[in-house]
């Protein structure tokens, strides 16, 4: 793409930058030069603009893509479900049937519990996941370019893979844990929720010491809790993002003459074979780490005791 | 990168699709894996019950065989007996009939025998009174005589 330094660098940085849609507020001034005369709804035209937005922004291209991606999963398995044969199973829902019964095994083996409602989960996690994941496959520049061609505008920022924007990773993480908060509550009660946060681990017996260790205890388990969401939205987002950053650098060899192209193809068949692995890891990990917490939220000490 | 209200937006979406797939996708999906599952156990269970019926129909077949071939036996074996039998009754049927003829054939012999007995007799005193007469050369008063001539005759 570009050959010279410092295009590179903001071939990068173009690169990592989503289609932003927010409010700037008045007397903002613009990229170009304009100052706006109160505020406004409108699309980021630089990095700056789209930081200065703040949280009330919406990144267009991950909901997008995501959202896309994610009703062509529904549409099909959804499909898929309704015509299914128990007599025919046609190559579709073989298919289909090979990844839910695959979801099911696992589910069952590390979900004790019962819910109904958590192999859904791991399996529209898995597959949706391994969709979005699927985007880094495709060359970088195929779809931002396509998109530029179409709306015209050469500057358009487009990331095509929600899964590197780490508003993506860490608002599905956020929903996992308000499921696992949710299911905490209504399997265990408010105060047995708080009881776990409270009286574990360090646990005497005794009232006086149990009071006493109370703050430590809740710290140790808070700082456990919050760190869930964060360790499995960032894991997402870190493997994904490093995934598109390679692939970024290698296009960029690409443009430095016969022998940068020819080892640029190499290097980014090397690299997709590779990621191959990592998109399918990344999505399987994701399942199996939001059903594993869904089963801590499930699991009762008492019970625990019990076994014991 | 930065951190904004995308982040709502993906949690909604997310348990969104988590909910779709929970109601419309998860339930038919697997229904239709248990049913078939149910489906092969319930086949596998009905090819075992007729193997069971086949080698049951086998050996009621073997056991009617076997029957029919005795009954069949019996009814040979009964024949024969029966055949003997009707052979002995005619064969004693026979020798009664042989018997009876017999004596009627012996009967009348004796008969025939007794008869020429008499016919020799009387005609042995005729001719012993025709040679007493020759000799004596006298006339006989046959009648003068008869005791005489019957003594004689019976003693022949």
């Amino acid at each position: 793409m570009a050959g010279e330094a410092q295009t590179a660098t903001a071939y990068i940085q173009h690169h990592l930058q989503n289609m932003t849609y927010g409010k700037l507020p008045a007397g903002y001034t613009r990229a170009d030069g304009t100052v706006l005369n109160e505020s406004t709804w409108t699309m980021a035209h630089s990095s700056q603009e789209a930081a200065d937005m703040g949280f009330w922004a919406l990144h267009v291209d991950t909901l997008g893509w995501s959202i896309g991606l994610g009703l062509i999963f529904c549409f099909l398995f959804a499909r898929a479900a309704r015509k299914a044969s128990v007599d025919r199973p046609t190559g579709f829902q073989s298919f289909v049937e090979l990844v839910t019964e695959f979801i099911d095994k696992l589910v069952r083996e590390t979900f004790p519990h019962r819910n109904t409602m958590v192999a859904p989960m791991a399996l529209t996690i898995f597959v949706w996941v391994f969709l979005m994941n699927l985007m880094d496959l495709v060359p970088v520049d195929w779809l931002p370019m396509a998109a530029a061609k179409i709306s015209g505008n050469d500057h358009l920022f487009f990331k095509v893979v929600p899964t590197t924007d780490p508003n993506a990773t860490l608002g599905m993480a956020l929903a996992v844990f308000a499921l696992m908060i949710f299911f905490s509550i209504r399997e265990k009660g408010a105060l047995g929720f708080l009881k776990e946060l409270t009286l574990h681990p360090f646990h005497t017996g005794k009232l006086f010491f149990d009071i006493l260790l109370i703050p430590v205890n809740f710290l140790l388990e808070a700082v456990s809790l919050i760190a869930k969401p964060i360790s499995l939205g960032l894991r997402l987002f870190g493997n994904l993002y490093a995934g598109e950053m390679i692939f970024i650098l290698i296009a960029i060899v690409f443009g430095v003459g016969v022998l940068g192209f020819i080892g640029a193809g190499l290097l980014h068949m090397g690299w997709a074979i590779f990621h191959v692995l990592v998109i399918i890891l990344q999505a399987f990990v994701f399942m199996v780490l939001s059903t594993v917490y869904m089963a801590m939220a499930h699991h009762r000490d008492d019970e625990h005791e019990h076994d014991q | 990168m930065n951190i904004n209200l995308t982040l709502i937006g993906q949690s909604i979406t997310f348990l969104f699709f988590v909910w779709f797939c929970w109601k419309f996708v998860w339930p038919p999906l697997l229904g239709v894996m248990k049913e078939r599952e149910q489906k092969i156990a319930d086949g596998l269970a009905d090819a075992e019950h007729a193997q069971k019926d086949l080698e049951l129909a086998k050996r009621k077949a073997a056991e009617q065989l076997k029957e029919a071939k005795d009954q069949a036996n019996e009814i040979i074996d009964g024949a024969n007996k029966r055949a003997n039998q009707i052979l002995d009754e005619a064969k004693q049927a026979a020798q009664s009939e042989g018997d009876r003829l017999k004596i009627a054939a012996k009967a009348e012999i004796d008969q025939e025998v007794n008869r020429a007995k008499e016919q020799l007799r009387s005609r042995v005193a005729d001719l012993s009174v025709l040679g007493a007469e020759k000799i004596l050369a006298v006339n006989i008063d046959a009648k003068a005589h008869n005791d005489l001539i019957d003594k004689l005759a019976a003693e022949l």
